[in-house]
Formats: structure tokens, C-alpha cells, sequence
């Protein structure tokens, strides 16, 4: 029972963060791709905005992941699940690099894509539409390369 | 470099921002996760269903973000001047790279430097200057 009712508000603050999440890049105007074009177009008109933004969650984020560091499970009793990996591999750089090509070209990453599903985009829709595909994409190629891939680690 | 202070929103920026932070603050702290878009959807292709509960739920609070938005005033303005060719390029591209270099701009960008991460760092110092280089050809070389 107690299990059930902890999944339960587990779920219900899941539900609250990504609403939340989402308010956020709304108001920030963060959902609207021709911004964030703007903060990435430095030789154009540049608008910092983004970068408010970002400031504005990491200085709030410090705090939480400083506390959250020091325990072993969340406030809710569930299991703290921070990332441990601290190696620096090709795989991340390369990743980063290329993410920010797709980011550069449209202007959308993966959080406002799904605000402008809910906001009835249809080119929004659209790039999520791709955006999931490439995913599934990524799991196929992480099939292929256990079998294939000589040292994936590498 | 020019400053567009015509569209500069500094104050919304902020509180935004300070939104997005007091969102993956909870998630860390009451759930225990890391409010990753990447990771939270990637986790939804693997066959380990148990844990999809919560991936759905902050997925969907996403989505229904505008639309509680609208409930109380109309929605800021959307433009995307790609045309729909592009936009699957990039989607595909996003899609994948993302999970590949196991984060994006919630994940790495905002969670991961709140943890001063130094894969996070780089990740998004990454990104950042492929996508400055990225928007540099296209509106100033390619002219688009």
C-alpha cells in the first residue's frame, strides 16, 4: 500500500515537474524557435535571452543538486538517481557537436518540441515526429553495434 | 556584435529560466531524477517498461503545459521559418545525436552544469558552438 501510494505522488510530481518545465520555456519564451535562433545568430541581431534562461534555472539548479548529492534517496523515499559517469569519450563530444548542428539549423531541441505538440504546431509536430524517429534510429544503431562495433567504449 | 533590445525580454527570461529551475529542482529532489528530455524519453524505446509511469507523466505535463497556458491568456508568439524538409532533417539529426551524447539542452545544459558535471560542461560547450557555426552559415553564408 505504501509502495502504491508513493508511485502515485511520484507520479503526480512528475506530471507537476514537466508542467512546470513547461511553463518555464513558455514564459521564457524558449518555445518560440525564432528566439532561440536569435541567441545562437551572434553576427545578427543577438538576443541574449537564452542565456537568462539558463542562468536563471542553474542558479536555482545548484542549490537542489547540492542537496541532492548528500542523500541517498529522495524526499519521496525513492531511489536518488544521479549520473556517476565522469569519463569524457568520443561519444559525448561528438554527440554535443552534432546536436548543436540540428539545434542551429531549426532552432528546437527536445523539451520545446513537445510544448509545441500541445500548442498544435504542425511544423513543431513535425520535427517531434522526426526527433522520436531518430531516436528509435539510435536504439537500432546501439543493436547493431553490440554485435558489430569492435570496442564501443573507445 | 548588436545587442536586439527591441527583443530582448530579460525579466522573462529570468523567471523562465528560475521556472525550469524549481522544475528539475523537484524532480531531483522528490523523484530522484534528472529532468533529462533526452534520457526521460530514450528510456521509453527500451523494453524495461516498469518505469515508463513516470517518463509518460512529465511528458505529458510538458505537452500540456500551452494548453494550461491558454486557459489563462493567449500563448506567445510561435515562429518557425524552416520549411518542412529542414525541419526532418534536424529533427532526425536532434534525435539521434541527443541520445548518442546522452543529453540535451535540459539535460546536459541545465541539470548537468547545476551538478557541475564536467561531461555536462563540455556537452554543452559542444552543442553551443556548433550551433553559433551552424546559424552563422546559414544566415550569413547560405543567406536562408
Amino acid at each position: 500500500m505504501k509502495k502504491r501510494l508513493g508511485n502515485t505522488s511520484a507520479l503526480i510530481f512528475a506530471l507537476l515537474s514537466g508542467l512546470i518545465f513547461g511553463l518555464g520555456l513558455i514564459l521564457a519564451g524558449m518555445a518560440n524557435p525564432a528566439k532561440v535562433l536569435a541567441f545562437l545568430d551572434l553576427a545578427g541581431w543577438w538576443d541574449p535571452s537564452l542565456g537568462l534562461v539558463m542562468g536563471g534555472a542553474i542558479a536555482i539548479g545548484l542549490v537542489a543538486f547540492k542537496i541532492a548529492g548528500k542523500r541517498s534517496s529522495s524526499f519521496l523515499g525513492l531511489p536518488m538517481n544521479l549520473p556517476t559517469s565522469r569519463i569524457i569519450d568520443k561519444r559525448l563530444v561528438i554527440g554535443g557537436l552534432v546536436f548543436g548542428i540540428g539545434w542551429g539549423l531549426v532552432g528546437i531541441c527536445p523539451a520545446p518540441a513537445f510544448v509545441l505538440l500541445g500548442a498544435g504546431s504542425i511544423k513543431g509536430i513535425v520535427f517531434l515526429v522526426a526527433m522520436l524517429i531518430g531516436m528509435g534510429l539510435f536504439e537500432l544503431f546501439e543493436i547493431y553495434c553490440k554485435s558489430h562495433c569492435a570496442s564501443p567504449k573507445q | 556584435m548588436m545587442i536586439d533590445w527591441n527583443n530582448f525580454t530579460p525579466w522573462t527570461a529570468l523567471t523562465g529560466g528560475a521556472l525550469i529551475g524549481i522544475s528539475a529542482s523537484l524532480f531531483i529532489l522528490l523523484n530522484g531524477r534528472i529532468a533529462g528530455i533526452t534520457g526521460i524519453i530514450g528510456g521509453l524505446f527500451r523494453p524495461v517498461m516498469h518505469d515508463a509511469g513516470w517518463r509518460i507523466a512529465f511528458t505529458a505535463g510538458l505537452i500540456a503545459a500551452p494548453i494550461i497556458w491558454l486557459l489563462f491568456g493567449q500563448l506567445p508568439e510561435i515562429t518557425i521559418d524552416a520549411g518542412y524538409g529542414l525541419l526532418v532533417i534536424a529533427g532526425l539529426i536532434v534525435g539521434f545525436s541527443a541520445r548518442y551524447g546522452s543529453g540535451c539542452t535540459s539535460g546536459h545544459g541545465v541539470c548537468g552544469i547545476s551538478r557541475l558535471s564536467p561531461r555536462s560542461i563540455i556537452a554543452t560547450l559542444a552543442f553551443m558552438s556548433t550551433g553559433f557555426l551552424t546559424v552563422y552559415i546559414m544566415r550569413h553564408w547560405l543567406g536562408s
